[in-house]
């Protein structure tokens, strides 16, 4: 329920540990304001003769500027010290200036995340997956306006800036779906660019890797063959890649896996067939200035085109 | 509550007209003062109800009561109504109406200055808000981060009404500023040393500073906007070589001093509504006074701490976190102050000292969030979440609303003459403090549960819908607050209990005049020998310089005309040295093909036409003279051979815009052409601008209507001129002079 104070990987560890501290400080800091200020109203509330005209004394003043200046120091020195190894949590792992090529590059477009695997040349788009346990580097670009990729329990925030790249590390503890969201506003469907980082065992891994390499195979069901000249008779190719078809746009998310996704539309939707078909019937009733425009399919080309989609697992 | 009074003085019988025509011609302070007031009051309410509107639909998940597209034109107005028509007008209103008043003079340093200053508002905010008929109003934020805002993604009229109605806005917050500068300077009464004005004047002293300084970058950046708008440049394009993060910089060099513009003038009320209700002086004048100095110098350089996300590098990260919580510093002990200033004070739980002290409380708690985003690594996790909404909430509504709140239930005896009802008050308060905590307390865990600002809807996460319908609910004590107050202005203004001169047995001067105080303040003053006259007159035997010794007076008063144009020119020298990065920074490496410095200028001709612009500087210096000694003739000629070298170089200026422009080099071809077209076009107008006030000098001189007696202001022209010149020095040096290192 609370992300942020749910890490899962040394880096959002560190983050949350330091966070912690610094709400310890202020809640005793908070504590000593709001007593004195009460003490202060209780004892003065009665008081009907002229009270002592006090100008202050320098003295005093300099020794409660001690206190919160060392206060401020310390939180100033040990985020700080995290700033300046957060790169290296934990300490086994290499510093940045040693980092080799990114393992994935996102790239942010207006409203989806597009998620290249350097390493495999799998392309998906609004899900990464990730080995557990294994720090990867991820290369953070925009293809249009500035966004931001933040999965709370595995990382730091970080900015995604057309003309600027980014790195940051990525890496889970342990096995489970990871909700990642934009932070930074981007314009009309900036609330729906989420994305889901999933993080699996090694052997399960491997597989999804396996599945994720393969090219498109062609639809069996006639309804998908029927959907499939649809898609190749309109400006579906104009935009979107499916591997395996002459299909190979990049404007729009990578459709060679379609499928398997767990959700469409940057979150807007669970991925089913009903839901397949309600984006399919028109986009801008679902994620209104989406850069996809309404088609005006009718029930049965809707029909036809789902199949194809899904027939791409 | 004290009622004692002395020397009440009547009220002048003859009030000036109070028709409507009255209130568009006045110049009167007090009246301008309140004409600010009430229109931040207006926006304050149409900025609430765009907040009402977001927050209806954020009430419940996947709520569809308003499109995306409107929502992020509400959330972008809201911001910058907020920012533009209500923070900064509601202090720009009291200080106009108070800060003459606390010091014991007539009128502020220029009435007719003030009236203009005041009219540039509601111009500003015409344009601002024509552009919802349009059809599309700003939808990229208050921030307007470029790209979004550039062309290629915004096609809308909307961001260019953003643009113009700012800066109309602002070339009006920059002239009221200047005019509270030369007020506090020039025009303090007799015995009121710059040590011993009320703490409100010394801080609204030190903002109005802030502002001069702070809104030229925003300038200099909606400059380039425009041009990249309008003109095609590429600032802040990335495929055209520009910089996305450029925009950042320039927008949060203003963003955070803007801040302060703010939060200062709370602290300037908050010092002086806790002593009187306390029944104490303020604990520490000068450290207050001080730290609001510092708070001055600093907050020029914490800006980055809005940009710790966008991959600064390590070095820039904790540079500014440094200084971001060194600044929390003069911040912090002014807390140390106030409740030192209560402590052993005698209490009286007024709806103002109410509103002081739970400003006391929300304001601690917005700075000490403030603090968790100073930390760096703390900001990579919570900056962009419902967690920031709620720490700036905390400041601008939990500490500075509040703290106009107080000042409106502490002055308004003062500015009508008729006392608000406590009982009416309190329970504004009540509702106030309920509505706001239950509003924006919430939003903080919002932030931990992972939920982004500025989304129009959200999926029905776990515990999302439950907190925002707290949040929303919650608004409804703050309309209901509202709605009391308004209630309660009403009720006074028509049968309220009359004022008196000094219903509070408040401690500074405007205490000493009637309330409302007649056209020109005062009919006497008492005796300023410390920093609480009015208490000195009140309690003789506890008079404060008999136990704290102040400073005397020593009587120096600038000329108003010279402070006017220094102030002027300082806020135009940051605007010209933000254009002049822009300029290094896109021409740093001349490498790549296309127009250059070193290709495109013909750096010996526009040499010789910088010696004619540098030698009317001489000119002018020789004119000034024999304006002071006398010498009508020769000031004349000398003023007339000035003009003529000035536009002598404005030719040269136009031979060299022709060369280039015939040869295919225009403010759209390149970086380099941008920033040279924007800088020594921008540098061109001011030598028009100069120029113009010039030939008016020289035909009213002619007329022998400019003489001897006016050689102070004509002098503060010359200030200007000679400015022009040392900006002309620089744009010369880095521009042209460079050519020969490469």
């Amino acid at each position: 329920m609370f992300p942020v104070f749910q890490p899962e990987s040394p880096q959002a560890q560190a983050i949350y540990d330091l966070f912690v501290i610094v709400l310890v400080i202020s809640g005793v800091i908070l504590a000593i304001v709001s007593l004195l200020v009460i003490i202060a109203i209780w004892r003065g509330r009665a008081k009907a003769t002229l009270p002592e005209q006090d100008f202050g004394s320098h003295k005093s003043e300099i020794f409660w500027l001690v206190g919160p200046t060392i206060v401020v120091i310390w939180i100033t020195a040990i985020s700080a010290k995290l700033v300046l190894t957060i790169n290296a949590v934990p300490k086994v792992h290499l510093s940045e200036a040693e980092a080799g090529e990114p393992n994935i590059t996102v790239t942010g477009h207006q409203w989806w995340w597009e998620v290249q695997h350097d390493d495999s040349g799998i392309v998906a788009a609004n899900e990464i997956y990730i080995p557990v346990g294994k720090r990867l580097r991820v290369k953070l670009q925009s293809a249009d306006v500035i966004h931001c990729f933040w999965v709370p329990q595995l990382a730091r925030k970080m900015d995604v800036i057309p003309g600027h790249d980014n790195y940051i590390w990525l890496e889970a503890n342990k096995p489970g779906t990871y909700q990642g969201r934009c932070a930074e506003f981007c314009g009309t469907q900036h609330a729906w660019m989420n994305f889901k980082v999933y993080a699996l065992e090694s052997d399960e891994y491997s597989k999804w890797e396996t599945n994720a390499k393969k090219a498109a195979a062609d639809p069996v069901r006639a309804d998908a063959l029927a959907g499939k000249q649809l898609f190749f008779a309109h400006t579906c190719v104009n935009c979107h890649t499916i591997e395996g078809t002459e299909a190979e746009a990049t404007i729009g998310p990578d459709l060679t896996h379609i499928a398997s996704r767990k959700e469409i539309g940057g979150g807007v939707l669970e991925n089913s067939t009903a839901n397949l078909k309600l984006w399919m019937k028109n986009p801008q009733a679902i994620k209104p200035g989406s850069k996809m425009p309404d088609f005006n399919f009718n029930d049965r080309q809707v029909d036809q085109l789902v199949a194809y989609l899904e027939s791409l697992e | 509550m004290s009622t004692q009074t002395v020397d009440q003085l009547d009220a002048p019988i003859a009030q000036s007209s109070w028709g409507l025509l009255s209130w568009v011609t006045t110049v009167d302070h007090k009246r301008v003062g309140l004409l600010y007031i009430l229109f931040a009051i207006f926006f304050l309410v149409v900025g609430g109800l765009e907040a009402v509107l977001m927050r209806i639909q954020l009430a419940v998940p996947n709520n569809t009561f308003l499109s995306p597209e409107f929502f992020n034109q509400l959330f972008t107005m809201h911001g910058t109504t907020m920012v533009f028509l209500v923070g900064m007008p509601i202090f720009t209103g009291f200080s106009n109406f108070l800060v003459p008043l606390m010091i014991g003079a007539k009128d502020v340093a220029f009435p007719r200055l003030n009236a203009m200053s005041f009219w540039m508002l509601p111009f500003g905010a015409f344009l601002l808000y024509f552009s919802f008929l349009t059809g599309s109003a700003p939808d990229a934020g208050w921030f307007s981060y470029a790209p979004l805002s550039t062309k290629p993604y915004n096609l809308d009229t909307g961001i260019d009404y953003w643009i113009l109605g700012l800066v109309v806005a602002g070339i009006g917050s920059i002239a009221g500023a200047i005019n509270i500068v030369a007020t506090v300077l020039c025009l303090r009464a007799p015995g009121m040393s710059l040590q011993r004005v009320p703490l409100f004047v010394w801080i609204m002293l030190m903002q109005a500073m802030l502002i001069l300084i702070t809104i030229p970058p925003l300038n200099s950046a909606i400059a380039l906007l425009c041009i990249d708008r309008w003109l095609e440049a590429a600032f802040f394009e990335p495929v055209r070589g520009g910089s996305a993060l450029l925009w950042q910089h320039f927008f949060w060099i203003f963003g955070h001093p803007e801040v302060y513009v703010f939060a200062l003038p709370a602290f300037a009320m908050i010092s002086e509504v806790i002593p009187v209700f306390s029944r104490k002086p303020i604990y520490g004048y000068a450290f207050v006074a001080g730290s609001s100095t510092v708070i001055l110098l600093l907050s020029y350089g914490v800006w980055a701490h809005h940009m710790f996300a966008v991959g600064l590098g390590t070095s820039a990260n904790i540079f500014f976190s440094a200084m971001t919580m060194l600044i929390a510093l003069p911040t912090g002990v002014k807390i140390f102050n106030w409740t030192a200033t209560m402590w052993g004070g005698a209490i009286q739980l007024t709806t103002a000292m109410l509103f002081a002290i739970a400003f006391l409380i929300q304001f601690v708690i917005g700075g000490l969030t403030g603090i968790m985003f100073a930390a760096v690594p703390i900001d990579w996790q919570m900056t962009d979440t419902y967690f920031v909404v709620a720490h700036f909430h905390y400041v601008l509504i939990g500490g500075i609303l509040f703290a106009v709140f107080a000042a409106i239930y502490y002055w308004f005896p003062k500015i009508t003459g008729h006392m608000l009802d406590e009982r009416l008050g309190k329970w504004q308060f009540w509702l106030w403090v309920i509505g706001f905590n239950g509003t924006f307390m919430v939003q903080h865990f919002l932030g931990a549960m992972g939920m982004p600002r500025r989304v129009f809807t959200y999926a029905d996460n776990p515990g999302w819908a439950t907190l925002n319908a707290i949040s929303s609910y919650s608004v409804i004590f703050m309309v209901l607050g509202t709605l009391v107050l308004v209630w309660n202005v009403v009720k006074s203004l028509i049968d309220g209990e009359k004022a008196g001169n000094n219903p509070w047995d408040a401690f500074t001067l405007e205490w000493a005049t009637t309330s409302p105080p007649p056209t020109e303040n005062f009919t006497s003053l008492p005796e300023i020998k410390s920093r609480r006259p009015v208490w000195d007159q009140t309690h003789p035997d506890h008079a404060d310089w008999k136990h704290s010794k102040t400073p005397e007076d020593r009587g120096r008063r600038p000329d108003r005309a010279r402070v006017c144009a220094w102030a002027f020119v300082i806020s135009e020298a940051i605007f010209f040295a933000l254009l002049i990065i822009a300029y290094v920074v896109f021409n740093f490496d001349q490498t790549g093909d296309g127009p250059s410095a070193v290709n495109s200028l013909n750096v010996e001709r526009t040499g010789i036409f910088t010696l004619f612009l540098l030698s009317s500087s001489l000119t002018f210096m020789v004119a000034e003279r024999s304006l002071r000694l006398g010498r009508q003739a020769s000031f004349v000629t000398w003023l007339g051979i000035t003009i003529l070298f000035g536009v002598v170089f404005l030719a040269g200026q136009a031979w060299e815009y022709t060369d280039l422009l015939t040869s295919g080099v225009a403010i759209d071809t390149n970086l380099f052409a941008s920033t040279f077209f924007t800088v020594t076009g921008f540098h061109g107008l001011h030598v028009t601008g100069g120029l113009v006030a010039l030939a008016i000098m020289f035909a009213l001189g002619r007329k022998q209507r400019v003489t001897q007696a006016q050689s102070k202001p004509f002098g503060a022209i010359g200030i200007y001129w000679h400015f022009v010149d040392v900006v002309w020095i620089v744009v010369f040096a880095t521009i042209y002079l460079r050519v020969y290192q490469s």
